[in-house]
């Protein structure tokens, strides 16, 4: 699990000040995949940094299981930092060093015995499906594979914490689907608690349990996939289910809802339902669907006839459990 | 053409006094090389270490060693520096004379030059491998001995071939000025003399001298390199 509190940094641009993170609350249980996403500039570079202490936060805590990492002393965080293991965007790996000793590295630093070393080397090749490639070095493998390797060295000191800035942002979607499900199975396999820093909704959609969307340095919106995309209005919901961008424009006077709805009611006839219920006819301008994780998704935009009782409707949505934005109401 | 062969084959200057005089270079380039390369090295990691934004910041040690004394001495010329080391030379080894009292101001002439090259070598390392070494709770004595120093040795391998070869230039130099060695034959005979031969030679061997250490440098180079 790590937990962190009210997570400030200021920077000093002369005699400016640079609020980066102005307050940042979290906490990932263990053995969840966690999702921060937001647009760059929003201080999720300076997030990763005050997380790994790269950079020390102008206040604020970070704690793993319990164990506070900042202000600690600089030999207390060396193996602070080890209970931390981290995947970076473009793997980092050292050039010089083949991939087992590259995984080896983080071992060798603490002066682990060789032979040691050679098992748990080999045992995080064949778990990251690189067992044939120990003697490769960085330059001879793909962006998938040097991420693999980035992986496997971020896990060679048995971290509880795993976590990965832009892990997917440098590779095609095809390597990013196969690395998010490596992180998957890892976090299956070892009950890791990760955390992913992206900008990409894609990863969020495919690998996360739950989501925050950091805005100007703090943290606007969170909650689990499910509850997040449910809630009506939620600007994770309309930019993790975003509509066709040539979405037919309406016609007549009737009112416009947006509706987002989930799990069980995925697969219902929600619409038919309002249909027969009103009876009224309505009219589909837009729709996603999509799976997410464990559950479906569906996001709708409808137009109703001038003469129905939009409220009733609204009404009816809500009592059923599906978020509803009426266009023209809200932004 | 055959006569220019066999005159050189009689002339004392290349049967007698060309061979000491090539042990004598040699003597000289290796050991300011050796010299150089050992004490340059930690010079080059402390001037990126010390740096504002390395490892261990240390404006003071940063701002003498950068801006006092490698700056300063790499601005003197090297013949002028090479005279005003001749007391420091004459305490050191105890003669300012021959290859050994050479070897001194080819040292200090060469130390600030290669350790500007080994520092820049150094900055090549990407922020980001550092970065992934501090995470994983590396000592800044280990970011140096395992991080920066294998990931940036080709660097520093093109770095020492070049400053062995500008030190064999320079060994003529200080050879004239009292260091002996090919520069000195070449000047004594060459110059003085006027025996054009004996320049010839002199030249064909130092740049085929160059040519062998620069063809080493950069297999070696190529070799460790595997990026």
């Amino acid at each position: 699990m790590i937990t962190v509190s009210d997570l400030r940094k200021v920077y000093r641009q002369g005699s400016d000040e640079v609020v980066a993170l102005a307050g940042v609350s979290l906490e990932v249980p263990t053995g969840k995949i966690h999702g921060i996403v937001g647009h760059s500039g929003a201080g999720k570079s300076t997030l990763v940094r005050c997380l790994t202490l790269l950079d020390r936060p102008t206040s604020g805590t970070v704690a793993v299981n319990g164990t506070e990492l900042t202000n600690v002393s600089d030999n207390q965080l060396r193996d602070a930092r080890r209970r931390i293991g981290m995947v970076f965007q473009h793997a980092n790996l050292f050039d010089s060093r083949t991939t087992a000793q590259n995984i080896a590295y983080p071992l060798e630093l603490v002066g682990t015995p060789k032979a040691e070393i050679t098992a748990k080397v080999t045992e995080l090749l064949e778990l990251v499906g690189l067992s044939k490639f120990g003697k490769a070095y960085p330059s001879q493998l793909s962006g998938g594979q040097r991420q693999r390797v980035g992986i496997a060295r971020a896990l060679a000191t048995d971290p509880d914490i795993l976590l990965c800035d832009e892990p997917t942002s440098a590779l095609d979607p095809k390597t990013t689907d196969e690395i998010l499900d490596l992180i998957k199975k890892l976090r299956d396999r070892l009950n890791i608690t990760v955390l992913i820093i992206t900008h990409e909704m894609h990863v969020v959609k495919q690998a996360c349990d739950s989501v925050s969307l950091l805005e100007a340095g703090r943290i606007v919106e969170h909650g689990d996939l499910d509850t997040v995309i449910n809630t009506a209005g939620s600007s994770l919901a309309t930019t993790l289910l975003p509509l066709p961008g040539d979405a037919p424009r309406a016609e007549g006077s009737g009112d416009i809802l947006d509706i987002i709805y989930s799990g069980e009611q995925a697969n219902d006839p929600v619409l038919s339902s309002v249909a027969r219920r009103f009876d009224i006819d309505i009219n589909v301008l837009a729709g996603a669907v999509e799976q997410m994780g464990e559950h479906q998704f569906a996001r709708l935009r409808i137009q109703l006839p001038a003469t129905a009782d939009t409220a009733e409707v609204v009404n009816y949505l809500k009592s059923i459990g599906v978020a509803v934005t009426q266009k023209g109401d809200a932004k | 053409m055959m006569d220019f062969f066999s005159e050189l084959a009689s002339n004392p200057g290349i049967t007698k006094a060309m061979w000491p005089a090539f042990i004598e270079t040699m003597q000289m380039t290796l050991v300011s090389g050796l010299v150089t390369v050992l004490i340059g090295i930690p010079l080059g990691v402390l001037l990126l270490t010390s740096n504002k934004n390395g490892l261990a910041p240390l404006r003071w040690l940063n701002w003498l060693l950068s801006a006092v004394i490698v700056n300063i001495t790499r601005s003197i010329p090297f013949a002028i520096l090479m005279i005003a080391l001749i007391p420091f030379s004459a305490l050191v080894v105890g003669t300012a004379l021959g290859p050994m009292g050479a070897s001194v101001s080819l040292t200090i002439g060469t130390i600030p030059f290669y350790a500007r090259l080994v520092e820049t070598a150094l900055k090549e390392v990407s922020s980001g491998k550092i970065d992934a070494a501090k995470v994983m709770g590396s000592t800044r004595m280990q970011i140096v001995r395992k991080v920066y120093l294998p990931e940036a040795m080709p660097g520093i391998i093109d770095a020492t071939t070049t400053t062995i070869v500008t030190l064999i230039g320079y060994t003529a130099m200080a050879g004239v000025l009292g260091g002996g060695g090919l520069g000195y034959l070449a000047y004594n005979y060459g110059y003085v003399r006027y025996e054009l031969e004996i320049m010839v030679v002199t030249i064909v061997i130092l740049v085929a001298l160059v040519q062998l250490v620069q063809f080493f440098g950069d297999r070696i180079s190529t070799r460790i390199n595997h990026r």
